[in-house]
């Protein structure tokens, strides 16, 4: 173990590493170069892997995971970056319909990366704040994959790089440098298996499934019910597809309680697929609703005062929480 | 498209070699001769100035933590918002980008509109829910942008278009970066608008960075001019730091459009004298690059030349600096006491109002169907 690191210390390690052990990744994206990407991700690797393999793009994001998508087909293994993961919106159809169906169409896989910065809580306002997991969530040939812990940033960009199809990966902005979450991470290589969830925090009154940075909030809710006697289990997704509905199912039985939290917006949120499976799978072992804390329905607003109201947080995980309990 | 103003940037040397290369040399005495009146003259002198010291005191509010998020600063570029947007007539319609605050000016915006819009304050012109200069409306013949680039030419096409279908005569313009000329949007908007020869002007603003990015990254051209030869449209460029030149070159650009010549691209060269955003220090920008744009300022070059011309005497040049820093301080007053939004206004407005589907046809039908 060395010294605790942040979230985004972790992303870039992976991808160095990913870099050195593999020739055939490369890295291509907008000021991801000379400027080392806007969040600094990428600090350091032009100066390192050279302009072969750094490759700063002019602003077109069609043409960037398009290109990504061809050197996968010649065999390479590209990790794309979007500066900021709402201007994923512009190479939508390239993924959706070129990456996404390829294996299907003619056995042809994919293996591209596409990572940026998602999520609010740091007044980006209705364009640098999104999270458009859904969208690709809907897309059957994608994998979308959300870490929410240091440990996890790193492993997983490790295990999106060695997949085999294309995988979306989304950073939360808010947990780059947050020094809560500051780990320290094991000298030798790792990844974290896509598909899997994880266990936070083992409980038996009620479960909270969650991703993201969105647990750090039901951490901290957990915690507090702890106190009062309740003990909660946290299962942090990791990925959203393909979902872990083996561990859903699994808390889902142990608690009977399920409260579902997520960042993006209620109508179409995982949240609603997580409900419709635990009916599916665990109907019989509910001992109240399925619950969900979530964004409304509304875009990103800017203002603090708005933000702060439209984002989840503890006090409403609690809330909502309590009101489960006591079903 | 005024082939003048196009040799006199094709006169120049190779881009990439030197901080002035992509500069049309001219001295600030030989600036086109202009119909312009006295009054008007100062009043392109006002907005300039009021560009400049609104995005100042922007910076300031910053520094003190009271602008959040990005924050982007047109300190160069003044004279390309301010000179087009003056071209215009009131019928027209622009869309300003984010480096645009000068030509908001020109259309009517009070600096206590940015103040409250970058304070996130409830009565800014998005109440808080959308930043920077992402505000407007073709009622105030100005549209805004999104922060995803390139968008804004497809609308300002479609925008061009129902002009034309509703008989208004009116010409739609907007800008686009260096950099956002390599987006989707920037080919599909022109291939739609060349072909229906929409009253369109796109105006590249060329500052030579996008981020950190150089132009010569972006494309292979010399002039981004010439990517209107891929459409089969009028074409020019400008010193973007001469803000006659740009009113001048706007106004024939318009005129070309409204005569249904159009659409034209416009190419605007000058240069980002700030990061791309106040976090950025733009360390990557060489330092001679910098400093040899620092002498070609936009607002010191116009005040030599109103000075040097005998249009005014220092006097009154003076005598419009504190009339803006006056009215900036009073704007930003009332922005600094203004309230923040209600918090459960986030999720409102996201649809019209309860509607009836089979009411108002009737009446708006033949209206919209009007053609010229
Ligand atoms: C589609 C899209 N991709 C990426 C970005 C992120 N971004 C914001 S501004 C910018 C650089 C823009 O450069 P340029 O078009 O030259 O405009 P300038 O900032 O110089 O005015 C980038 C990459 C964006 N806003 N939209
Ligand atoms: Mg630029």
């Amino acid at each position: 173990m060395g010294e605790p690191i942040t979230y985004l210390e972790a992303i870039r390690q992976g991808l160095w590493e990913e870099m050195e052990r593999d020739e055939r990744v490369f890295m291509l994206g907008e000021d991801i170069g000379v400027y080392g990407g806007a969040f600094k991700v990428t600090k350091g690797f032009l100066e390192k892997f050279g302009q072969d393999r750094i490759i700063d793009t002019p602003i077109a994001e069609s043409g960037i995971v398009g290109a990504a998508i061809g050197a996968s087909l010649m065999g390479m293994r590209p990790v794309a970056e979007m500066q900021f993961i709402d201007f994923i919106a512009c190479a939508f159809n390239q993924i959706t319909n070129f990456a996404a169906k390829s294996r299907w169409r003619y056995g042809a896989g994919v293996p591209i990366v596409i990572r940026g910065p998602s999520g609010g809580g740091v007044r980006g306002g209705p364009f640098h704040s999104q999270n458009p997991e859904m969208y690709y969530v809907h897309t059957p040939g994608l994998k979308v994959v959300a870490p929410g812990t240091t440990y996890d940033a790193k492993g997983l960009i490790k295990a999106a790089i060695r997949d085999e199809d294309p995988v979306i990966y989304l950073e939360h902005k808010y947990l780059y440098r947050l020094p809560r979450i500051k780990e320290a991470l094991p000298e030798e290589d790792y990844v974290v298996p896509i598909g899997k969830a994880a266990l936070r925090r083992e409980g038996k009154d009620i479960s909270m499934i969650t991703y993201g940075a969105m647990q750090l909030h039901c951490m901290d809710a957990a915690e507090t019910l702890d106190k009062e006697g309740v003990s909660s289990e946290v299962l942090d997704l990791r990925t959203l597809l393909p979902l872990d509905a083996e561990a859903i199912e699994a808390t889902t039985k142990k608690t009977g309680k399920v409260l579902i939290v997520h960042e993006d917006t209620r109508t179409g949120g995982i949240a609603g697929e997580i409900t419709a499976l635990i009916n599916e799978r665990a109907f019989e072992f509910l001992d109240g609703p399925v619950t969900r804390v979530t964004s409304p329905d509304a875009p990103v607003p800017y203002s603090a005062a708005l933000e702060d109201y439209f984002l989840p947080n503890s006090t409403k995980v609690l809330q909502a929480a309590r009101g489960l309990l006591s079903y | 498209m005024p082939r003048t103003s196009r040799n006199a940037a094709k006169k120049h040397p190779r881009k990439g070699k030197s901080a002035e290369s992509a500069h049309p040399k001219r001295p600030a005495e030989s600036l086109p001769a202009s119909a312009l009146s006295k009054s008007q003259l100062l009043d392109l002198y006002r907005y300039l100035k009021l560009n400049r010291m609104i995005e100042e005191r922007l910076s300031a509010l910053y520094r003190q933590g009271k602008v959040q998020g990005g924050l982007y600063s047109s300190k160069g570029q003044e004279a390309i918002s301010v000179g087009s947007a003056y071209a215009l007539a009131t019928q027209d319609v622009l869309a300003p980008m984010i480096r645009n605050l000068g030509a908001m000016l020109v259309r009517g915006v009070n600096p206590v509109e940015f103040f409250l819009q970058y304070m996130q304050k409830e009565g800014s012109p998005c109440k808080g829910r959308d930043t920077s200069l992402h505000f407007g409306g073709i009622d105030r013949g100005f549209v805004p942008p999104i922060s995803h680039l390139g968008t804004l030419i497809p609308v300002l096409s479609g925008v061009a278009l129902a002009g034309r279908m509703q008989g208004k005569n009116l010409v739609a313009l907007t800008y686009i970066g260096d950099g956002a000329t390599s987006t989707g949007d920037f080919h599909e908007g022109l291939s739609l608008a060349s072909v229906r020869r929409l009253p369109l002007v796109v105006l590249i603003e060329n500052n030579r960075w996008a981020y950190s990015t150089p132009v010569s990254a972006q494309s292979l051209l010399l002039d981004l001019a010439d990517k209107a030869r891929a459409y089969g449209i009028p074409q020019g460029v400008v010193d973007g730091n001469d803000v006659l030149a740009v009113h001048e070159a706007t106004s024939r650009a318009a005129d070309l459009a409204r005569r249904g010549q159009g659409p034209v691209l416009l190419e605007a060269k000058t240069m980002r004298m700030r990061g791309h955003s106040e976090h950025d220090d733009a360390w990557y920008v060489p330092e001679e690059e910098r400093r040899f744009w620092e002498k070609r300022d936009p607002i010191l070059l116009y005040e030599k030349h109103l000075l040097g011309t005998g249009v005014a005497i220092k006097d009154e040049l003076s005598r419009i600096e504190s009339a803006c820093a006056a009215q900036i301080d009073a704007d930003l007053a009332i922005a600094e006491a203004a309230p923040f939004p209600r918090p459960e206004s986030c999720v409102e407005d996201i649809y019209a109002p309860e509607q009836d589907a089979s009411e108002g046809l009737a009446e708006e039908a033949p209206r919209a169907a009007r053609r010229s």
